[in-house]
């Protein structure tokens, strides 16, 4: 076969030419692209143009997307408190200049591991750096974000106990996961109730009936309150239900007892904090961690270390009998892929704190946001939601509607937090603040100074 | 070709089934363990779980391959072999003894009549062999 571009042979990503077309054409048996068609009914084929704009020159283009892109304030272009499940935190330079390495950024699944042991081999120490973070035995490759891994965890969960029942959330799990979760199990024999969280920000466990299958808390949770993770493992396994703890900040867990040590069957949450910015939203690093006698029920990807046929150690894609590839309608989920990218991005940087540095890091949040809120409680006609321990994030009560506030604070360079308003109405004068370590203390300073100004 | 205990009884999915009263033994045949390799992993049910002919009640891995294991008969799980679980090669060592999965009791025991005997059985496995 010639191709029209490359005189030494096909090239790898050379688009295909005209002789190319008219080639497969001919091996095809049709004249024209058209004939291909031919199935569909005439009646039913689309003739008209496209209504897409024309084509435009890169130098165009390059204005044309700026002037979309000024259209936001950008976080980096104000003074940002915003958190809420999203986290704004340094990521050093070097994670993106290695992520960046085309064997990284271009390569694809590592089915074949013959050829992937980079891949896998960072897949694997992924996985390790996770379960040593959490405290359980086995973690998967990652997931697509923090809310469809807390759904599927919902799911496993049914598998586990071997039948329907109701799952009881706190509160204090975040409204947008809990939203997912009941989208996933809206044909499922699983009722969802929610425990409330008290006024020290807390959830509330209530007794638990064996017809529980499984409990969620988060932590720290949905108001940055750090729960007693202790109290609510300790009271459900008599009944065999399954403890289950979701992160959105997995920095707090730095300091935090790790969930294995408690007893939590599942950990499920979002790990974008390490390595990824906050980019809008999204990419984000969903992941699951369980304990080894559940790993048959654990969906994505799992990277094993095994020995090849000389005895040298390499890694594979192993357990694949749970996958979508192998089993189809038996599997253990739908989803067959892992945000390997971002993933990477969690591993270099994790791998780059160690675990001084990691602690390091969450005192620093600790610390700061600790000032932050003793000197914005200070503040005339403003105070704290709840009195429990909080991590990096936490819940303000203000004289007025916390939207109208965000909004006039904005208009002068600071937006000072997620109102929680849109989550809940009866939070409508609530503010949740979220402090880390990119901010300075002049910059706290600042918020003070201006919500104090807002709220006068 | 392999023995084929004649007191059992055989289905086309390739598992045996002996009764003794109205308690039925389950396990897979010598040509299924063939087939899939070695055994790598399996699925049992529960005591109590009520089986209905036909229907899966298990899972068996192999290096290459993942098959469901149906119940012969319809009937109430009473034992479980668990030791299986930790030592599935058992299966390709020996499938008809030693290597019995569940026992059961039997909904209806003479369910049993409709299955294949062992002459049966291996005259399915030639005609099936011939197929290939």
């Amino acid at each position: 076969m010639t191709t029209t571009n490359d005189p030494h042979g096909p090239g790898r990503y050379q688009p295909l030419g005209p002789d190319d077309r008219r080639e497969m054409l001919e091996v095809v048996g049709v004249g024209s692209l058209d004939e291909l068609f031919s199935s569909i009914p005439a009646g039913l084929q689309f003739r008209g143009d496209l209504p897409v704009e024309e084509a435009m020159s890169e130098p165009e283009l390059i204005r044309h997307l700026g002037e979309l892109a000024a259209t936001n304030g950008p976080a980096t272009g104000m003074l940002s408190f915003l958190g809420a499940g999203c986290y704004p935190h340094f990521v050093p330079t070097h994670v993106d200049a290695l992520i960046q390495r085309q064997e990284f950024m271009t390569s694809y699944t590592p089915y074949q591991a013959e050829i992937s042991q980079g891949t896998l081999q960072a897949i694997f120490e992924f996985q390790t750096l996770v379960a040593m973070l959490t405290g359980m035995e086995v973690c998967n490759a990652s997931m697509y974000d923090g809310s469809s891994a807390v759904a599927e965890a919902v799911l496993m969960a049914r598998r586990l106990v071997r039948r329907g029942g109701r799952v009881l959330w706190s509160e204090g799990l975040h409204p947008a996961y809990r939203e997912v979760a009941e989208t996933y199990a809206q044909h499922l024999d699983v009722e969802f109730e929610l425990m409330p969280v008290d006024t020290d920000g807390r959830t509330t466990i209530p007794a638990i009936d064996d017809d529980v299958i499984a409990v969620i808390v988060q932590q720290p949770n949905f108001f940055g309150v750090l729960e007693d993770l202790r109290a609510a493992g300790a009271a459900l396994h008599e009944v065999g239900a399954k403890f289950i703890v979701a992160i959105t900040e997995p920095v707090a867990w730095a300091l935090t007892v790790p969930a294995g040590e408690l007893g939590a069957d599942i950990v499920a949450g979002e790990l974008q904090s390490f390595g990824n910015g906050q980019n809008y939203g999204g990419p984000l690093v969903g992941f699951m961690a369980t304990r080894m006698e559940y790993v048959r029920n654990l969906p994505g990807r799992l990277a094993g270390q095994t020995v090849d046929a000389d005895g040298r150690r390499g890694f594979v894609l192993t357990l694949a009998t749970r996958e979508q590839h192998i089993r189809r309608a038996k599997a253990t989920s739908n989803i067959c892929t892992n945000t390997a990218l971002c993933a990477l991005a969690t591993c270099i940087h994790l791998s780059s704190l160690g675990r001084t540095g990691v602690r390091q890091l969450a005192l620093q949040n600790l610390a700061k946001a600790t000032y932050a809120r003793q000197e914005l409680a200070a503040i005339d006609g403003i105070e704290a939601a709840f009195d429990g321990p909080f991590f990096n994030e936490f819940v303000l009560c203000l004289p007025m509607a916390a939207g109208e506030a965000v909004d006039a604070c904005a208009a002068n360079g600071v937006i000072p937090g997620v109102p929680l308003g849109r989550f809940d109405a009866q939070r409508e004068h609530q503010l949740l603040v979220c402090v880390t370590e990119v901010h300075t203390r002049a910059d706290i300073d600042k918020l003070v100074q201006t919500l104090a100004g807002v709220c006068s | 070709m392999a023995e084929y205990p004649d007191e059992y009884s055989y289905t086309k999915e390739h598992e045996w089934i002996s009764v003794e009263g109205d308690i039925a033994t389950v396990g897979i045949t010598d040509h299924a363990q063939a087939e899939l390799g070695d055994i790598v992993y399996i699925e049992l049910p529960a005591v109590g779980d009520k089986l209905e002919a036909g229907q899966p009640f298990g899972t068996i891995e192999s290096v290459k391959a993942v098959s469901e294991l149906y119940a012969p008969v319809s009937g109430e799980v009473t034992e479980v072999h668990e030791d299986l679980v930790d030592r599935p090669e058992m299966v390709n060592e020996d499938p008809h003894g030693a290597a019995w999965m569940a026992k059961m009791k039997l909904a209806d025991p003479s369910a049993v009549d409709g299955l294949m005997s062992a002459s049966d059985y291996r005259s399915f496995l030639e005609a099936d062999d011939g197929e290939h």
